[in-house]
C-alpha cells in the first residue's frame, strides 16, 4: 500500500470542500472494499478524507413517501431495520446474501454503491485492464471470462458490477442524493451505474467532487412480495454468477405491476424492462414466467466461457417470479 | 481408558483442559467488553484529526480494556498495529484481503476484519481480540465449547471462528437475521437457530481443516441446544476428580 495522508471530515459540506482542495483525494467511509484496492495498488490516493463519523447514518420514514437512508448507515443497520425488513424485504435479502457479516457490519450504503468489480484482470496489475488504465486492453475478452457480462459489455470491457444491494435499488427505483460544492442533486438509481462503452474507468454518473449522502426509496406498494435469488460457486460468501430480485404484485392471479432486475451479468444492475413490460395484464402462471425469462434474456450475448448463464439466468427469473407471486420469502 | 496413560498427558496441557471444561460448565458470562449494549462506545475522547496527517503519528487504541497508544502511518491496518506493534499475535493473518476471516475481532460488540480496517480510523472504539476473551484463568465459554467439540485442528483459524461466534450469539439475542432466514419479522431465536443459519451466519470464516462440524456443534451447545458431550462430561470428572 502506498502511504497517503489522512484527514477526518467534520461535515459533508467539509469533506467537499477538502476534496475540492485536493484533488487526488478519495473519500473513506466503511474501507472495506477501497482498504483491499489500496493494497494491491489500484488506488493510490495522497490523501484519504475519513467521512464515516458524519452523521450520515439516519434510516429514517418520509412523511407519506418512502423511506431515507442515510449514506453512512451500515449493510447490517440497514438490514436488520424493523422497517426495511417489513416494507422492503427485497433489500434486506439482497444486503444479506452478499458478503458476510464482517463485511456488512462496516461497509456502508454508499460505500456499497461504488464498489468495483471483482474481474480477476482488473485486480491483478500484472495484466493489462481499461478500467485501471485506459487504453491499455482488455484481457478478460480472450481470457477466462466465466464470471463476465453477458449484457451491455463493450469490446473495451466485459466485467460485471458485484453488488447485490444495487440490484435490489434498481429494481425499486431507488434515488442516489448526492452533494458537492456546486450543491445537491438526485440520480435515479438507474442512471448513478453505467455501461462500459469507451470508458470503463468510469463506473457511475458521480461528478468530480460529489459525496454520496442518501439513497432514498420510494413507497412501493408490492414491495413486500420481492424475493432476491442469488446463484454462485459456493453457497455463501461469494459473488453471483447471476442473481434476480423479482416483486410482483398479483391482483385475482393477474399481474398488475412488476420489478425485475438482474446481477452478475452486466456492468450495471440490469433492469428488465421488456420482460416487466410483457409481464404486466398476464395471469401468474409457469407458461408466463418462462416467456418473460425469454424475453428478459433477449439479446443477451454470452462469451466463450459464461454460455451457462443465459440459461441460469432464464430459470432464476422463473424460479424468482413464482416465489414472488405466492408472496415472498426465501428464493 | 486406564488413569495411567490420563496421567500421562503433561500437565500443563491436562491443567488447560481441565480449566476449559470447568469453564463449559458454569454460566455464559461474557467478559463486560463483550456486551454491545455496555460497550465503551466512543467514550474515549476523540483526537481532532481535522488537519491532515502525514507520515507517523500516535494512535490510542483501546483493546480488550487496556488503552494502547503507538506510532503509526494512516495507512497501518489493526490487525498490523495487533500483531506487528502489541504483539497480541492471537488474532491471524490469513489472506489479508478480507476473504478468509481469520483476523476477525470484535469493534464495539460487533464482529469486522481486522485487516480492512484501518488502525487510525478505530480511535475512540473498544476493541476485543481473542486475548481478551477470558476471566482470569477461565476461557470463555465459547473457547471452551470449541475444544469440547473439537471445533478445530490445526487452530490457525480459530481466533477468528471464535470472535465470530460470539458476536454470532449477540447477534441472535438482538434479532439480526440471515440470507436463510425464512420470516425476517420473526428470526429465530437462539434454541430455534437452525444448522443452516449457524453455517450461513459463520460463512464469513473459512477453515482449512474443514473442521466445520466441530465448530456448529460448538456453537449449539453455547447456544443452549445440546448439552457438553458424555465424553467431554467424563473427562471433567476424570481431571477435576
Amino acid at each position: 500500500m502506498k502511504n497517503f495522508a489522512y484527514v477526518r471530515a467534520t461535515s459533508a459540506e467539509d469533506a467537499v470542500r477538502k476534496l475540492q482542495t485536493n484533488a487526488n483525494s478519495q473519500f473513506i467511509a466503511g474501507g472495506t472494499n477501497l482498504v483491499d484496492r489500496l493494497k494491491v495498488f489500484l488506488n493510490t490516493p495522497v490523501q484519504l478524507i475519513d467521512v464515516s463519523r458524519l452523521d450520515l447514518k439516519f434510516i429514517e420514514s418520509m412523511p407519506d413517501w418512502g423511506v431515507r437512508i442515510g449514506a453512512l448507515a451500515t449493510n447490517t443497520a440497514v438490514a436488520d431495520h424493523p422497517q426495511i425488513r417489513q416494507d422492503y424485504p427485497l433489500l434486506s435479502r439482497a444486503i444479506l446474501s452478499g458478503a458476510s457479516q464482517q463485511i456488512r457490519n462496516v461497509a456502508t450504503i454508499g460505500g456499497n454503491l461504488l464498489q468495483r468489480t471483482r474481474c480477476p484482470y482488473y485486480y491483478d496489475t500484472a495484466f493489462a485492464c481499461n478500467k485501471r488504465q485506459p487504453g491499455s486492453g482488455c484481457p478478460a475478452i480472450q481470457g477466462i471470462n466465466r464470471m463476465h457480462a453477458i449484457f451491455g459489455a463493450s469490446d473495451r470491457c466485459i466485467a460485471v458490477h458485484p453488488s447485490d444491494m444495487c440490484v435490489a435499488l434498481a429494481a425499486l427505483d431507488a434515488i442516489v442524493e448526492v452533494e458537492s460544492s456546486r450543491g445537491k442533486r438526485q440520480i435515479p438509481f438507474d442512471d448513478f451505474h453505467r455501461l462500459p462503452e469507451n470508458t470503463p474507468d468510469r463506473d457511475t454518473t458521480l461528478q468530480a467532487g460529489e459525496l454520496i449522502t442518501a439513497v432514498i426509496l420510494p413507497p412501493v406498494s408490492f414491495a413486500k412480495t420481492g424475493v432476491y435469488l442469488k446463484l454462485r460457486d459456493r453457497t455463501s460468501y461469494a459473488f453471483a454468477l447471476v442473481s434476480v430480485a423479482a416483486a410482483l404484485e398479483v391482483r385475482a392471479n393477474r399481474i398488475h405491476d412488476v420489478r425485475l432486475a438482474l446481477g452478475g451479468v452486466a456492468h450495471k444492475p440490469w433492469r428488465s424492462a421488456q420482460a416487466e413490460a410483457f409481464l404486466k395484464g398476464k395471469l401468474a402462471n409457469p407458461e408466463i414466467f418462462q416467456q418473460a425469462a425469454e424475453i428478459a434474456l433477449q439479446g443477451a450475448k454470452p462469451l466463450t466461457h459464461n454460455g451457462f448463464k443465459v440459461e441460469m439466468a432464464k430459470r432464476s427469473i422463473q424460479r424468482a417470479l413464482t416465489i414472488s407471486a405466492q408472496g415472498g420469502g426465501v428464493a | 481408558m486406564p488413569s495411567d496413560s490420563r496421567k500421562s498427558l503433561g500437565t500443563s496441557r491436562r491443567r488447560f483442559l481441565g480449566q476449559a471444561l470447568t469453564a463449559a460448565g458454569t454460566a455464559i458470562v461474557a467478559p463486560k467488553v463483550l456486551d454491545p449494549n455496555s460497550a465503551a462506545e466512543a467514550q474515549q475522547p476523540l483526537v481532532n484529526r481535522h488537519l491532515p496527517i502525514q507520515g507517523e503519528t500516535p494512535v490510542t487504541l483501546m483493546i480488550n480494556g487496556q488503552s494502547h497508544t503507538v506510532t503509526i502511518e494512516p495507512r497501518v491496518t489493526l490487525l498490523d498495529v495487533l500483531r506487528e506493534r502489541l504483539n497480541l499475535t492471537g488474532t491471524k493473518k490469513g489472506c489479508d484481503h478480507g476473504q478468509c476471516g481469520a483476523c476477525t475481532v470484535l469493534v464495539n460488540g460487533d464482529r469486522i476484519y481486522s485487516c480492512l480496517a484501518l488502525a487510525i480510523m478505530q480511535e475512540g472504539r473498544s476493541i476485543t481480540t481473542i486475548e481478551g476473551l477470558t476471566t482470569g484463568e477461565q476461557l470463555h465459554p465459547v473457547q471452551a465449547a470449541f475444544i469440547e467439540n473439537d471445533g478445530f485442528q490445526c487452530g490457525y483459524c480459530t481466533p477468528g471462528q471464535i470472535c465470530a461466534s460470539i458476536a454470532l450469539l449477540n447477534e441472535v439475542k438482538r434479532g439480526g437475521a440471515s440470507a436463510v432466514t425464512a420470516d425476517l419479522t420473526h428470526p429465530p431465536e437462539s434454541l430455534t437457530l437452525s444448522e443452516a443459519e449457524i453455517k450461513e451466519r459463520l460463512s464469513g470464516n473459512l477453515c482449512r481443516c474443514s473442521a466445520y462440524n466441530g465448530i456448529v456443534a460448538a456453537v449449539q451447545q453455547v447456544l443452549g441446544q445440546t448439552p457438553p458431550s458424555p465424553a467431554a462430561t467424563i473427562l471433567v470428572q476424570e481431571m477435576t476428580g
